[in-house]
């Protein structure tokens, strides 16, 4: 019991790196993919295929694949290093997932609002802006909260390309003493914490902000 | 960036594919053992995973908390984590297994918790009517849920269940941490042993999106014929 508390209090500061990693990843990740999905849908032949393999392929591959695929391209091109290139690289992944989640969103809203918004004289891009884009956010609410998990969840994948949060400082004070049952159960404690708290967090924002159709 | 992209000219190609060429039967061995792992898992997943959707869905008391708890704490924690109990922890208790166990259990045990939602939510989207009708039919409570409820309520889970199919086969990956030579750690292992960081890891990329999009498409074939008119679901599940 002792232990396990050492290794909660020697875990916990790294739960810093953990939010940061997921928020940051899913904050480029609704920009990108809102692009990806606005792309997709009202965008040009080029604009669209792109948005459209983009998804499929990074959607198709382990989020591993993805995070060494990634890695290796910044730091090798760019020169990019430290927990950068794991924001990076999970953003890449999220991007793909929530564009599909935006797509959804702006589909079920149907072709109505774009034509109405037209005919008021507003142009593509105002429309897609002032009315397309604020009603497909609180439609997506629902899908958005499983995938903000997901990335919590996943950000324990960026201990592989050397990004210390929980996960890794688990192993680190597990391996230190060769005992790695309370190391990992106390991460498992403050991962399920984590979730619990932004499940919490996200039913209130849909609660308060959802818009039924 | 003009080095760079000369850098990037100068690769020589012939070679690379002659390298490819060479690695393609260890990766073929890799992608065997990740879909043995991915059957494995989401079939005794599917096993586990219908008695807890039943106990969750129809008892109350001590059994159904036991369940739910275990269903949050496997969605609420990462897959690593719960891979590394297995592997790591379970052996100071004296649990020893090997690595292949090890994954399959940890595997398991996830896919389930998730599989156990899908079914449960398909279990309470078919009407209560069809239980009573099927009880005044003269059933008793166990055969008016094995051969009305269950079969009706496994069709509508299909659309959720055929993404976790897919999610599997990808997630499976993450055994790379515990060293085990499924796909991805097999291309991660020739990486780092001839220090070429294109090549290994974008023929697993190619597999693996091979595989998933060939996935995808049997299971919509799938889908299409197992659905029940008039009452399909839409998506959900694990996107992939």
């Amino acid at each position: 019991m002792d232990y396990f508390l050492r290794c909660l209090k020697f875990i916990l500061p790294a739960a810093k790196v953990t939010l940061l990693l997921t928020v940051a990843a899913l904050a480029l990740g609704l920009v990108l993919g809102l692009l990806l999905a606005v792309a997709r849908i009202y965008g040009r032949p080029p604009a669209r295929s792109f948005a459209a393999i983009y998804s499929r392929v990074v959607r198709s591959l382990p989020t591993l694949v993805v995070l060494f695929l990634v890695y290796s391209f910044v730091t090798i091109v760019f020169g990019i290093r430290g927990v950068t290139t794991a924001v990076i690289a999970l953003t890449a992944c999220t991007a793909a997932y929530q564009s599909e989640i935006f797509r959804g969103a702006i589909q079920s809203l149907g072709t109505g609002q774009m034509a109405a918004a037209r005919s008021l004289g507003m142009t593509k891009s105002v429309a897609v802006r002032s009315v397309i884009i604020p009603q497909a956010l609180r439609l997506a609410i629902p899908s958005w909260s499983n995938e903000a998990a997901i990335v919590l969840k996943d950000s324990s994948l960026a201990s592989a390309i050397g990004t210390t949060e929980i996960f890794r400082r688990a192993q680190q004070i597990g391996a230190a003493n060769h005992d790695y049952l309370p190391a990992f159960l106390a991460c498992g404690l403050i991962y399920f914490c984590l979730t619990f708290l932004t499940n919490r967090v996200l039913d209130y924002v849909q609660k308060r902000y959802r818009l039924k159709l | 960036m003009a080095v760079t992209l000369a850098g990037l000219m100068a690769i020589d190609i012939v070679g690379e594919l002659e390298f490819i060429w060479r690695i393609l039967p260890e990766l073929g061995k890799g992608l065997v053992t990740t879909l043995e792992l991915t059957a494995l898992a989401l079939t005794a997943g599917l096993v586990l995973a219908v008695p807890t959707a039943v106990v969750r869905t129809y008892t109350r008391g001590p059994l159904n908390w036991l369940f739910t708890a275990y269903v949050e704490v496997f969605r609420g924690t990462p897959l690593l984590v719960q891979l590394f109990v297995v592997y790591y922890g379970l052996p100071e208790m004296g649990i020893v297994f090997d690595r292949f166990f090890s994954a399959w259990a940890a595997l398991t045990l996830n896919s389930a918790a998730y599989q156990s939602e899908y079914i449960r939510g398909a279990i309470m989207s078919v009407s209560e009517g069809q239980l009573t009708a099927a009880r005044s039919l003269g059933m008793r409570p166990l055969q008016a849920f094995r051969w009305v409820v269950l079969p009706q309520a496994l069709r509508l889970a299909l659309p959720a269940w055929s993404n976790e199919v897919a999610y599997m086969v990808k997630y499976v990956s993450v055994v790379y941490m515990i060293a085990l030579p499924e796909l991805f750690t097999r291309g991660a292992m020739i990486r780092s042993r001839t220090f070429k960081v294109w090549s290994p890891m974008i023929s697993v990329a190619v597999i693996y999106l091979g595989v998933v999009i060939g996935i995808t498409r049997v299971m919509d074939y799938v889908e299409k014929r197992l659905r029940i008119p008039g009452l399909e679901s839409g998506h959900g599940g694990r996107e992939y």
